[in-house]
C-alpha cells in the first residue's frame, strides 16, 4: 500500500481502503466475487481469482502518462463543443464542420472512456458459477403447479360455462373488428373503375386538353381525366405509334385515333407508372421491376413479372377536336386483387 | 507515498457513496440486487459487441428521431414551395409539393444542424439494421439460440421484422418520389392477399394511395407504434439475457456451469459507454460528411412520375428482389384471383420466417440434442448448421442483387433480362453450392484444429473396411480397430464433439 492508485478498490483482504472492519457479508470472499456463496464451486476453476488488479498498478509513471493521455482526449471533446458553438453562431451551422465537431467530440470521449477502463480501472477477468442454469428445485416446481391448479380446477369442472365461453369469446372478438372496419372506406367497386367516362377529356400535367396533332409520331404523353389529376388509377399513356403495325385485338376496334393509342399507365404488376418508352422497339418498360410491354401487340407483357396487358382506353375526338375517352376502361386497371374477376 | 490525507479522502468518498446507497436501500431494499448487478460478469468476445452496437444505434436513432419529429409535418396537403427564412433551394421554387415534403426540405436547408440530424438519423438506421442482421448471424452460427435461449431467438426475430418495417416507414415519411414508389408497391402487395387484401389495404391506408389519411397514419406508426414495440421487446430481450447470463465460446477453464469475463462495474460499463459514444460519433461523422437520401433531388411524390433506379434501403432489397425475380404467374379461378405480388411479397417471406422461427426446434431434431447449453459452438463444429446459414445468406444476397438489376445491368453492360435470368437460376443454385462448400470447409477446418487458444475439437473420421467414412461419436460407436480413440487428439473426454450427431459421411 504505497501509492495512491492502490486505493481505488477493494483490497485483497476484503477490507475497503481505510476501513478497519470487514464490510463483506460472511462467506463473501473477494476471491470469488460474483458467486453465490451457497453455490458449489465448479471443480475445474482455479480459486485464486482477484480482479482488483489493474494495468499500471506497479508502474506509477505509466499510470500518470495514461492519465494525461485520457485528459488530452477529454480536452479534445471540450474543443469540439467550442467548435460546435462557433459553427452555430458564426458559420451558419455548416454541416461538415458540425460533423467534425460532433464526430471528434464523441470519438474522443469514447476512446477516453475505453482507455480509462483498460489502463486505470480494476477488472481483470474472473470466473463465476452460473448456478443451476437458473432452473428451480423440484419442490418449487410442484408448489407453483399447485398454486396454478387452485384456479384452474374449479373452473374446469364447470363444463357448461366452458361451452358458453367459446362462442361468446368468438362473437366478442368479431365485434372488436368493427372499429377496425372504420379505418377505411369499403372498396366496393372502387378498384374496378377509373375516372374516365363517356367523352372525358384527356388533359396533360398542366390541365391542358390535347389535340391529336399535339402528339408527334413516337411521342408519348401522360394524360389524366379532366379534373382528376390525383386519382391513383386514372393516369393514362397516349402514344403515337405512327405507321407501325399495331395489332388490334377483337373488341378493341375503333379505339385508336390514327396512330394514337392509349394504355393505362399503371403497371399491372404493382402499380408503378410503366412509362419508360423505347421508340425503337415500341416497348414500355416499368422502372420498378422492369416489366416490359409490347405496345404494338396491345401492350402485352413480354418480359418481367407483370402478369397482364395494360388495358387500352377507347379514344375519340370531341366536337372541338380534343382527345376524349369513349368510355371507361373495359377492364380493371392496375395490379390484381381477389375480386378482380 | 500514501498519505493519511489520501486515506481520509478515500474514506470520506466511501461513506458518501454508502450513505447514498443506504438512502436508496431504505426505500427499495435494493442492496442485494445492486451488488449482483455491479458484480455481474459479462464475457468478452468481439462478436458479442454487435448486439451492443445495435442497441447504441437505437439510442442515436431515438435522440435524432425526436429532433426530426419536432419539425416534420405529417400532411399530404398540396402546397407551393415556401422556404422558411434562410436559404432557398432554387430548383424547387414555384413547385407543387406536399406539406410533408416541404417540411423535410426546410429542415434540411433552413434549420441549423437540421441536415446533420436528418442524415445522422438515416445513417444510424443503416448501422442499426446492419448490426441487428450481423447479430442474428452470430447467434445462428454460434448456436446461441439453443435451449434455454429459444425465446430470445423468437423475440429477436420479431425485432428484426419490426425494425425493418420501422426503417421502411421512416424512409417513406418525406413523401418524395422514391419513397412514394415504395409505398405504392407495398400497397399492391397488401392488396394481393387472398380474400381480405383489398379491404386490408383500404383500412390500413384509409382508402387508395395516395390519399389524405396516409401520411398522418404513417407518422403515428413510425413515431409511436413501432418504437413502442421495439423498446418493449428489447426490454424483454435484455431482461432475459440478464437472467440467463450470456453464453461464451469454449476455452480453457470454461464449462457449461461457469461464466468468465469482466465485471459490469467498472470495466464493462465504461467500455460499453465508450462503444456507445463511438457509434454516435460514426453516425454523426457519416451524417455530416456523406450525403444520404437527398430528397430534394427526387422531387415530391405524384402518381405519374417515377425514375429508373428506385431501390429500397438495403435491408428490404431482398423483398424487392424477390418481387422482381418471381415470374409473371398469378392464379385465377371461380371469379377470383391470387395476384402475382402475393407469392414473392408475402408467401415466400412467410415460409422463410416460419423456418427461421422454428429453427431452434429444427436444430434440436437434427442434432438430437435437447439439452441446455451455455457454451457456444464454433461454426466449424456444426457443419450442417453452418451450411444452412451460408445457404441462407447466399439466398438473401442473390435476392438483394436482384433489387438492383437495372443499375447492375448498366454497370456490367449486359441486358437486365439476362441478369434477371442469371439471378433466377442463382437463387436456386447458389444456396446449394454454398451449403456444400461451407460444409466441406467446416470439416476441413475441424481436422486442422487450427484455433490457438481452444481445446482441440475435431471430428475423428474413420474408414470402415468397405470404404465408408464415419465420424466417431456416441451415435456411431467406433468398431474395434478404427483409427482414433474417440477423444480427439487424446486431450481427455470432449463431450462437445459428440453432440454433432449428424451422420457425417464427410465425403473424403
Ligand atoms: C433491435 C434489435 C436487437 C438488439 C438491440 C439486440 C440486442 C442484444 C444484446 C445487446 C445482446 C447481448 C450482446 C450480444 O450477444 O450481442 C443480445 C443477445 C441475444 N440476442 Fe439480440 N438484439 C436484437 C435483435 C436480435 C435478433 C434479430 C436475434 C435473432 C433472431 C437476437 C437474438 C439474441 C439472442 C439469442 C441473444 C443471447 C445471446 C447469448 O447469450 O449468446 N437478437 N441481443
Ligand atoms: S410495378 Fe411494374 S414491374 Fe413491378
Amino acid at each position: 500500500m504505497t501509492t495512491s492508485e492502490e486505493l481505488t478498490g477493494v483490497e485483497r483482504d476484503g477490507h475497503y481502503a481505510g476501513e478497519t472492519a470487514g464490510r463483506l457479508p460472511p462467506g463473501r470472499n473477494p476471491r470469488h466475487f460474483g458467486i453465490d456463496p451457497g453455490e458449489p464451486w465448479p471443480d475445474d476453476v482455479p480459486m485464486d481469482q482477484d480482479d482488483t488488479h489493474w494495468r499500471f498498478e506497479n508502474d506509477p509513471k505509466a499510470a500518470k502518462r495514461a492519465e494525461n493521455r485520457i485528459a488530452v482526449l477529454f480536452v479534445l471533446t471540450l474543443l469540439s463543443s467550442a467548435g460546435l458553438a462557433w459553427d452555430y453562431i458564426s458559420n451558419d451551422g455548416q454541416t461538415q464542420v458540425a460533423a467534425a465537431c460532433f464526430g471528434v467530440g464523441l470519438a474522443a470521449l469514447a476512446v477516453g472512456l475505453i482507455l480509462m477502463a483498460r489502463d486505470l480501472m480494476p477488472g481483470n477477468e474472473v470466473t463465476a458459477s452460473r448456478g443451476h442454469h437458473h432452473v428451480s428445485e423440484d419442490p418449487d416446481r410442484v408448489a407453483v403447479a399447485e398454486s396454478l391448479a387452485r384456479g384452474i380446477e374449479p373452473f374446469a369442472r364447470r363444463a357448461f360455462l366452458l361451452k358458453v365461453l367459446a362462442p361468446v369469446g368468438g362473437a366478442f372478438s368479431l365485434a372488436l373488428l368493427f372499429p377496425i372496419a372504420s379505418l377505411g372506406p369499403r372498396p366496393h367497386r372502387d378498384l374496378l373503375q377509373t375516372k374516365w367516362g363517356r367523352f372525358t377529356r384527356a388533359v396533360n400535367q398542366d390541365g391542358q386538353p390535347i389535340r391529336p396533332n399535339d402528339l408527334p409520331v413516337d411521342g408519348i404523353l401522360t394524360v389524366f381525366p379532366e379534373g382528376y389529376m390525383d386519382d391513383a388509377l386514372s393516369p393514362t399513356l397516349l402514344i403515337n405509334v405512327g405507321q407501325a403495325p399495331f395489332r388490334i385485338v377483337k373488341g378493341n376496334e375503333g379505339y385508336n385515333i390514327g396512330g394514337i393509342v392509349a394504355f393505362s399507365a399503371i403497371c399491372t404488376h404493382a402499380a408503378c407508372p410503366a412509362k419508360l418508352y423505347n421508340t425503337q422497339t415500341h416497348q414500355l418498360i416499368c422502372p420498378c421491376h422492369q416489366s416490359t410491354f409490347d405496345v404494338l401487340d396491345n401492350a402485352k407483357p413480354v418480359f418481367g413479372p407483370a402478369p397482364r396487358s395494360l388495358p387500352q382506353l377507347p379514344l375519340t375526338v370531341d366536337a372541338e377536336g380534343y382527345i376524349v375517352s369513349q368510355s371507361d376502361y373495359t377492364q380493371p386497371v392496375g395490379p390484381g386483387f381477389w375480386n378482380r374477376g | 507515498m500514501s498519505s493519511t490525507v489520501e486515506r481520509a479522502a478515500a474514506k470520506k468518498r466511501y461513506s458518501i457513496g454508502k450513505s447514498v446507497l443506504d438512502t436508496v436501500d431504505e426505500r427499495f431494499g435494493s442492496s442485494k440486487f445492486l451488488t449482483s448487478a455491479l458484480d455481474k460478469i459479462f464475457p468478452d468476445h468481439w462478436s458479442f459487441m454487435v448486439g451492443e452496437i445495435a442497441m447504441d444505434s437505437l439510442i442515436v436513432l431515438i435522440i435524432t428521431g425526436i429532433y426530426l419529429a419536432l419539425f416534420y409535418v405529417p400532411s399530404g396537403t398540396d402546397v407551393v414551395y415556401a422556404p422558411t427564412s434562410g436559404h432557398v433551394y432554387a430548383p424547387l421554387v414555384g413547385q407543387h409539393m406536399s406539406e410533408a415534403y416541404q417540411s423535410v426540405i426546410n429542415l434540411s436547408f433552413n434549420v441549423r444542424f437540421g441536415l446533420i440530424m436528418r442524415q445522422a438519423h438515416h445513417w444510424a438506421a443503416l448501422i442499426f439494421l446492419a448490426a441487428v442482421t450481423f447479430h442474428m448471424c452470430r447467434i445462428f452460427f454460434s448456436g446461441a439460440f439453443r435451449k434455454p435461449r429459444e425465446i430470445n431467438w423468437i423475440i429477436g426475430l420479431i425485432l428484426w421484422q419490426i425494425v425493418s418495417l420501422e426503417g421502411f416507414t421512416g424512409y417513406s415519411l418525406p413523401d418524395d418520389l422514391l419513397s412514394g414508389t415504395g409505398i405504392r408497391v407495398i400497397y399492391s402487395i397488401i392488396q394481393s392477399i387472398p380474400l381480405v387484401g383489398t379491404w386490408l389495404a383500404y383500412d390500413l391506408w384509409g382508402g387508395r394511395f395516395p390519399g389524405p389519411t396516409f401520411l398522418p397514419r404513417l407518422f403515428v406508426i413510425h413515431e409511436f407504434l413501432f418504437p413502442l414495440l421495439i423498446i418493449g421487446l428489447l426490454t424483454a430481450h435484455l431482461m432475459i439475457l440478464w437472467r440467463q447470463k450470456h453464453t461464451d465460446f469454449p476455452g480453457p477453464g470454461k464449462t457449461e456451469t461457469n461464466i468468465r469475463g469482466s465485471r459490469v462495474w467498472p470495466q464493462y460499463a465504461l467500455k460499453a459507454g465508450g462503444l456507445a459514444m463511438m457509434v454516435a460519433a460514426v453516425s454523426f461523422l457519416l451524417g455530416g460528411l456523406v450525403q444520404i437520401n437527398p430528397v430534394w433531388l427526387y422531387g415530391s411524390y405524384n402518381t405519374f412520375t417515377v425514375s429508373a433506379g428506385s431501390q429500397p434501403d438495403w435491408y428490404l432489397g431482398w423483398l424487392d428482389g424477390a418481387v422482381r425475380l418471381w415470374p409473371h404467374w398469378e392464379f385465377r379461378s371461380f371469379g377470383h384471383e391470387i395476384p402475382n405480388p402475393f407469392f414473392p411479397g408475402l408467401l415466400m417471406p412467410g415460409i422463410i420466417f416460419t423456418v427461421m422461427f422454428a429453427w431452434p426446434w429444427i436444430d434440436k431434431r437434427i442434432y438430437n440434442d435437447y439439452k441446455a447449453h451455455n457454451l457456444l459452438d464454433r461454426p466449424r463444429d456444426k457443419p450442417f448448421r453452418t451450411g444452412v446459414g451460408v445457404a441462407a445468406i447466399i439466398y438473401f444476397i442473390d435476392l438483394t442483387l436482384a433489387c438492383a438489376t437495372d443499375l447492375l445491368a448498366n454497370d456490367l453492360h449486359i441486358g437486365f433480362e439476362r441478369l434477371i435470368e442469371i439471378l433466377q437460376i442463382g437463387v436456386f443454385v447458389g444456396p446449394v453450392v454454398g451449403f456444400f462448400v461451407a460444409y466441406r470447409v467446416c470439416t476441413a477446418l475441424q481436422r486442422t484444429n487450427a484455433h490457438p487458444i481452444q481445446r482441440p475439437i475435431g471430428g475423428v473420421i474413420y474408414r470402415t473396411a468397405d470404404g465408408a467414412y464415419h465420424t466417431l461419436g456416441e451415435h456411431h460407436p467406433a468398431p474395434a480397430g478404427a483409427d482414433g480413440n474417440g477423444h480427439g487428439n487424446g486431450h481427455g473426454p470432449d463431450t462437445r464433439r459428440e453432440e454433432e450427431a449428424l451422420p457425417t459421411s464427410a465425403g473424403d
